[in-house]
Order: structure tokens, then C-alpha cells, then sequence
């Protein structure tokens, strides 16, 4: 931890001076971590024809070197400094794996897609009391909800559409989207709850 | 496509949570406090609440973490 501390501390100082040094000691941190990310997520670029993983993690490095040179005055010591440039380094490469693995798939915004599907549930009567809530939901979502909100619901909550892929399809923001399926969420909450609806336990 | 529905996932978490754009802000506090600290979710519960809810963030989450404690 010191020794990590103390390298974080002289490698900021070093890119707040403009030394070459520093910059090229910062990539080769960012590399690092993009290669990590998309190592974790190779399972889903198996099939991906183009670019190969490497060309994907260091375009990853480019940005995030970018966008952490654009907001080194931002960095206000609550985490070490290299803790803080890898997320930009992470999340680069992560929208990029969740983009190219469906690069080639079909998003398909239709709402009514999983209404015939059971609930799940372990026994008889666990199914039987999520049947009757995910009866309950799928009414609210029908009724309550805008055209939106029941795209974006349904496309990441029940068709696990990732949502930066999501993002780009409906040329938005991830920030954006989640708010969506935040509002929509808060909606379908808020009737049960005022329907009786028993939601003690129901949450991720 | 279609999967079964999973209520959970439909519902999200009943905490308040943050949005995905203050996550990915305080993300790197929340990492280093659990790997150093291990209270980052009490001290933090907003941002707890938005990694139950939002994948791609817990994604982006496992991978911080993992990496960080990897070098701690």
C-alpha cells in the first residue's frame, strides 16, 4: 500500500508537470488494465470476426489516456491514483467487448416478447406466488408505463441486451437509459405496493 | 433472445441508489475502501444499491476491484 501510494502520488505529479515519463507510464498502466478487462470477457469475443483483442485494448488505453489527461484536476484524492485511472481504462474496454460481441445481433424493442414465459421459482408454491406477482407486473407494464420505458425495461431486464449496446442502438446514453429503467422500475414498485402487493425480499 | 423473467431484475433494488454517471464518479473511492477497509457498502449504500441493479456497472465493479486487489 505505501509503496503503491507513493507511486500513485509521484505518477500524478509527473503528468500534472508534463513529463513524457509520466504519460507513457500512465498508458502502459491503462494497457494494462484494458488487456485485464477484456481477458475477463474473452469467453464473448470467441466468435467476433475483425479487430483482435489486443488492437480492442489498446483503442481502450487511447481513450481512457484521453479522457484522464482532460480530467486530471478533477482527481480529488478519495481513492489512490491509479484505482481511479483504471476505471476509465475498464470501462473503455468493457463497452467495447459488449459492443463487438453483439456487433452482429439483432435488437429487437418488443415489449410483448416474454409474456409467455413461466416465472421460475423453486418449489410449487414459490412459482405460484412469483406467477402471480409477474402477472401483476406484466399488467402494470401494459398499463402504466410509456412506450419507452417498457423498450428499455424489457430489452435489459428480461432480454439482457447490455446497456451500452442498448445505448448505441437508440443513439442515447447509458446515463440516460438507466434512468429510464430507474423511472419505470420506481413506477412498477410503487403500484404493487399501493395494489398489496408483498415486496419484502424482492431485490437484487 | 427472450429469457424468463427474472422479478429482480425487473424490479431493481429497493434502496435509493445512485445514477449510472455519479457510479462510475465514486466507483474508484468505493473500490479502494473495500479492498483497504472492507466497509465500502455500509459507508456507501447508494452506490451498493446501483451495483445491484445495473450490470453493466457491477461488471465494470468486478473488474476494479479484482484488478486492485490483484496489487494490493
Amino acid at each position: 500500500m505505501t509503496t503503491q501510494s507513493t507511486t500513485s502520488c509521484g505518477l500524478l505529479e509527473g503528468l500534472r508537470a508534463g513529463r513524457d515519463d509520466a504519460a507513457a507510464e500512465l498508458h502502459a498502466l491503462l494497457l494494462r488494465a484494458a488487456r485485464f478487462e477484456i481477458g475477463r470477457r474473452a469467453a464473448a469475443l470467441e466468435h467476433v470476426r475483425g479487430e483482435s483483442a489486443d488492437d480492442l485494448a489498446l483503442q481502450a488505453a487511447d481513450d481512457a489516456f484521453v479522457a484522464i489527461m482532460r480530467k486530471l484536476d478533477d482527481f480529488r484524492g478519495e481513492s489512490r491514483f491509479t484505482t481511479w485511472a483504471y476505471k476509465f481504462a475498464l470501462y473503455e474496454a468493457a463497452v467495447r467487448v459488449r459492443r463487438r460481441s453483439w456487433q452482429q445481433r439483432e435488437v429487437v424493442l418488443d415489449a410483448d416478447s416474454w409474456l409467455a414465459v413461466g416465472a421460475g421459482g423453486d418449489s410449487p408454491a414459490d412459482r405460484a406466488g412469483r406467477n402471480e406477482l409477474l402477472g401483476a407486473i406484466r399488467e402494470l407494464i401494459a398499463a402504466k408505463l410509456s412506450e419507452r420505458q417498457r423498450e428499455v425495461l424489457v430489452a435489459l431486464a428480461v432480454n439482457g441486451v447490455p446497456i451500452d449496446v442498448l445505448a448505441e442502438r437508440m443513439d442515447t446514453t447509458r446515463g440516460a437509459l438507466y434512468k429510464t429503467l430507474h423511472d419505470a422500475r420506481r413506477k412498477l414498485r410503487a403500484e404493487l405496493a399501493a395494489a398489496g402487493h408483498d415486496l419484502e425480499g424482492i431485490s437484487p | 433472445m427472450t429469457t424468463e423473467p427474472n422479478i429482480d431484475r425487473l424490479l431493481g433494488p429497493a434502496a435509493p441508489e445512485v445514477s449510472c454517471d455519479e457510479c462510475f464518479e465514486r466507483i474508484d473511492a468505493y473500490v479502494d475502501r473495500e479492498v483497504l477497509q472492507g466497509d465500502a457498502e455500509a459507508a456507501m449504500p447508494e452506490l451498493a444499491a446501483h451495483l445491484r441493479g445495473c450490470p453493466a456497472c457491477a461488471e465494470e465493479h468486478a473488474s476494479l476491484r479484482a484488478l486492485v486487489a490483484g496489487e494490493a
